[in-house]
């Protein structure tokens, strides 16, 4: 059992906390850097950038990817942008103000403390990526351009064409590469995490598969830091890459860490809805859309008319009539849960009728074409490539999907997890977004975790540990584990049924989506609470994977994968059954204000609910770490 | 469903980068227009595990284009018929009821077969590895506005960074060269001012690393035609400029010249 959680805050005044916690942490001199050795799990922008400051920093680095190259992450999709309070607009953006908005936006999950060093160090990350060359977009002066973005009334937000996570990837990829080149960094590429090794209470390495040979094995370290991205693809339809998935955070869920907030799950509003049963993934249109785009359905039911010929007075601009101060530009949860609103009240558009207009005509007409096509050109591109629609003449469709996870293995102040040695950064950990995250954080908060926090608090961890060296790889601490996972390898390949993988992972994604997702209640929790168990079930006796393990295999990868999606998601719902409020992506409809917005009871839930594995897949402990509000009032948020 | 189509696949099949290939044929309906080309194969898998056969291993991560991962041959073209579209944002509504299509792994030396239509691209890393970087350790970088960058330079440079790393330029050239994809990345840091420092250095390192594992290239423009993002074709002329200067300077630092 799990004495008392102990985040590590730091004492002070907050915007003292960070600068005198790194005058307080230990340090490894540099000559005995290179004595650590320190494995990285994900090589996207948290995990790139960890591994390329820490092999400059001169300790020994082992990178891991079960991509073929760090340059295929999911980050590189990332569309809209990255936040930094630089305020070169001079429009009143600063440390505190962007902390404050963070607070705010997260619905006061947060810990003020992460939060606002995420604030801090947004600075850094700008004159970073711009000295690696990340080619953001410039004014004719030269100088740096800015947008405002979902939740924010001030423009803080740079960006990259529609094109921002890609080119910070590319950035962080570059460093990395630049460390491999010098040999601080050893890359593995097309390998994949299946489990972690603790000994004596503490993390001393991973278990992997090579995916071209099969091969499993052991590599030991003195940290690990698990890197690996968000679990959207337990709803099966996200706009997450198809590969992204649960299983590294999980198998270490399994050996000790606690898996924090599972219930809380971004879902965008922006995106193409689905047009049929086969559709694989769901596409973003970036949020930075909003700025120019204007919401809306037409008013009456059963509508048959042409875009065009829908008169102005027969249009609901639903968002900008319920909240004039923000209109089109409300939170993600707002926008998403409106939308979902509108489209179950039969108001939706296309032939589905699963959507929502996002049209830019007043925008065209207002900036003309060529200003539109220079905003969102690649956006427009791909919208047309995928629906055979050309929005510069009729407006986009759109509609919610799952997106982000705020939610994942619970971290102190350190990015350590509650098992010594395990760091966890980028949206693998659950720290700084409390309930919802901004747009264009999640970026800031990969590279802060990577390039400037991390680098700093794993060395207060390793400090102590001078002399001592990796556990032997043919401990039995290691090669139990590796064991074991090569049999758990094996054993879905002789269970011979009749189903593919593929089938059992949308069934559970209809349940994830129709009883964990956008509004939830007791009932239908109850219920995903009977349901995911028992599909588990028939998944475990009856699914069929073909073919070897000593070759590339994607079902055996996938397998395995959707196995622990299982298991998280029948902690998610155990999650969202115990929070009985709402708050801010999770939205209980028993818990609402008069107008339909989410009402949180901080009474009851002004806590980090983190959750220890208990043996078996539904009988997890739930621990609370309560969250203190010193600077930023609570409130009931309103964007009216 | 109305409209879908019925189609006949000969897909490239290869157990492992040592074994001999074949092409297998198979039938497919109820193809809709609007999914895309991966969805079909996905679609296509399921039919074949259902049957009891191995599922076709062909790579695809994002499905928007952007991560690179995707990329076959489809009726000889590197990514397809469509312009600018990478495999997986191709779509059905290209190809009409009753066509046959060809699908097949990159061909080029340097990208060995892995399994069916997965190739090993990792020479590319190998050259972002020799010189694709601008050195700023973490934490030294001046204030970001500090150096302005002429509106014209980011957007060149941007235009070059818009590179996937998909290798279909290598697999459209019949000289199976990447300049295409060398030179994207040499111009997007040389054509910054952040990467003046280290530009000939750069370019030397690049070129040279590439030329160890890729053939020469001949001005086809194949590669162009092929790729994905219509990454121009004048970075390469700018690369090769860049190539002959950078031998007299780097000899010139080194005292020589
Ligand atoms: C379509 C889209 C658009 C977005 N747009 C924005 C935006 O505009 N602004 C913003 O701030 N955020 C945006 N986000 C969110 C943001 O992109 C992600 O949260 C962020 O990039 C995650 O980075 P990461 O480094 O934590 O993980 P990832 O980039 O997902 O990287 C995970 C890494 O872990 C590796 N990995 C995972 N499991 C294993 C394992 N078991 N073994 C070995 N390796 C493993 C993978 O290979 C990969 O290298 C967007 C997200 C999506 C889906
Ligand atoms: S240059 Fe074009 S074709 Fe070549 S790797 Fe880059 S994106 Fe692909």
């Amino acid at each position: 059992m799990i004495g008392e959680l102990n985040s590590r805050i730091p004492e002070g005044p907050i915007e003292e906390k960070w600068s005198s916690h790194k005058f307080d942490m230990k340090l490894v001199n540099p000559a005995n850097k290179r004595k650590f050795e320190v494995i990285v799990v994900g090589t996207g922008l948290a995990g790139a950038s960890a591994a390329a400051t820490l092999g400059e920093l001169g300790y020994k680095v082992k990178a891991f990817t079960y991509h073929d190259s760090p340059r295929r992450a999911h980050s590189i999709a990332a569309q809209g942008g990255i936040n930094g309070a630089k305020n070169y607009q001079n429009d009143g953006d600063s440390v505190y103000r962007l902390f404050y908005d963070t607070v705010k936006g997260g619905d006061y999950r947060s810990r003020e403390a992460n939060v606002h060093r995420l604030a801090e160090v947004s600075l850094n990350i700008i004159d970073q990526c711009v000295g690696q060359g990340v080619p953001f977009a410039r004014e004719y002066g030269g100088l740096l351009d800015n947008r405002s973005f979902g939740g924010a009334q001030v423009s803080r937000t740079f960006y990259a064409r529609g094109q921002t996570g890609q080119q910070l990837l590319l950035g962080a990829y570059s460093a990395l590469m630049r460390q491999v080149g010098s040999g601080s960094v050893e890359l593995h590429t097309r390998t994949e995490m299946l489990d972690l090794i603790v000994h004596d209470g503490a993390a001393r390495g991973i278990v992997v598969r090579d995916l071209i040979t099969g091969d499993v094995r052991s590599h030991t370290a003195h940290a690990v830091v698990l890197a690996t991205g968000g679990y959207g693809n337990v709803y099966y339809l996200s706009t997450n890459a198809m590969m992204c998935n649960v299983t590294a955070g999980w198998r270490a869920h399994r050996r000790g860490a606690l898996f924090a907030n599972p219930c809380y799950t971004q879902i965008h509003p922006t995106c193409i809805p689905a047009s049929d049963e086969f559709q694989s993934k769901l596409t973003l249109m970036s949020e930075s859309l909003r700025n120019d785009g204007r919401i809306w359905v037409p008013s009456g039911h059963d509508e048959a008319r042409s875009v065009s010929d829908i008169p102005e007075d027969q249009r609901y601009y639903y968002l900008e009539e319920k909240y004039p101060s923000f209109g089109n530009l409300v939170p993600r949860d707002v926008a998403s849960r409106n939308a979902k609103t509108v489209v179950d009240q039969g108001l939706g558009v296309g032939p589905l009728k699963n959507g929502v207009y996002l049209d830019f005509a007043d925008a065209i007409q207002r900036d003309g074409e060529d200003a539109i096509r220079e905003r969102y050109g690649n956006l427009f591109q791909m919208y047309e490539r995928i629906t055979g629609e050309d929005p510069y003449k009729t407006p986009m469709r759109i509609y919610p999907a799952t997106h982000y996870t705020m939610g994942g293995l619970w971290v102190d102040y350190e990015l350590m997890s509650n098992v010594p040695g395990l760091f966890v950064v980028g949206e693998a950990n659950f720290s700084d977004h409390g309930a919802n995250r901004l747009g264009a954080s999640a970026l800031m908060q990969g590279l802060a975790d990577g390039y400037f926090v991390l680098p700093y608090t794993i060395g207060n961890y390793l400090a102590p540990l001078l002399g001592e060296s990796p556990l032997d790889e043919s401990d039995p601490a290691c090669s139990n584990v590796v064991q074991g996972v090569a049999e758990r390898t094996q054993k879905w390949l002789s269970v011979n049924g009749t189903r593919t993988v593929d089938w059992f992972h949308r069934e559970l994604g209809k349940l994830v989506w129709n009883f964990i997702g956008m509004e939830r209640d007791k009932n239908g929790l109850e219920k995903a609470l009977s349901e995911i168990p028992s599909l588990r079930e028939e998944f475990e006796k009856d699914v069929r994977v073909l073919g070897s393990a000593d070759n590339l295999n994607t079902s055996l990868e996938k397998v395995g994968r959707v196995a622990d999606f299982f298991e998280l998601a029948e902690l998610k719902a155990r999650d969202a059954l115990e929070r009985a409020e709402s708050c801010g992506g999770h939205f209980r409809s028993e818990s609402q204000t008069p107008e339909g917005e989410a009402l949180r009871d901080d009474d009851n839930f002004s806590h980090v609910a983190a959750w220890e594995w208990g043996g078996t897949s539904g009988s997890a402990i739930r621990h609370k770490e309560e969250l203190e509000f010193e600077y930023v009032p609570l409130t009931q948020r309103s964007y009216k | 469903m109305e409209n879908t189509m019925t189609l006949t696949l000969k897909v490239w099949r290869q157990k492992g980068p040592l074994e001999n290939g074949r092409f297998e044929t198979y039938e497919i309906d109820q193809i809709s227009p609007d999914m895309s080309f991966l969805e079909m194969f996905d679609v296509l898998n399921e039919n074949l595990i259902n049957n009891g056969e191995e599922p076709v291993e062909i790579a695809s991560d994002c499905r928007e284009g952007i991560c690179g991962t995707c990329g076959c041959m489809i009726n000889g073209k590197a990514h397809g018929p469509e312009k600018a579209t990478a495999t997986c944002q191709l779509h059905m509504r290209k190809f009409k009821d009753g066509d046959t299509i060809i699908v097949e792994p990159w061909q080029a030396t340097s990208f060995p077969i892995i399994k069916d239509l997965v190739v090993d691209r990792s020479p590319l890393d190998r050259i972002i590895e020799s010189g694709g970087f601008i050195t700023v350790p973490t934490g030294s970088a001046p204030d970001a506005n500090l150096i302005p960058v002429p509106k014209d330079a980011a957007d060149s440079a941007f235009d070059a960074a818009a590179c996937i790393g998909c290798g279909a330029c290598v697999a459209a050239c019949p000289n199976s060269a990447a300049q295409l994809f060398t030179s994207a990345k040499v111009q997007h840091l040389n054509l910054l001012p952040q990467g003046q420092a280290e530009r000939w250095s750069r370019t030397e390192e690049m070129v040279e690393k590439m030329e160890e594992y890729f053939g020469s290239c001949t001005n086809h423009g194949e590669c162009h035609e092929a790729c994905p993002k219509e990454i121009p074709l004048d970075f390469i002329a700018y690369t090769n400029r860049d190539y002959v200067k950078s031998k007299r300077k780097n000899r010139n630092l080194l005292g020589q010249g």
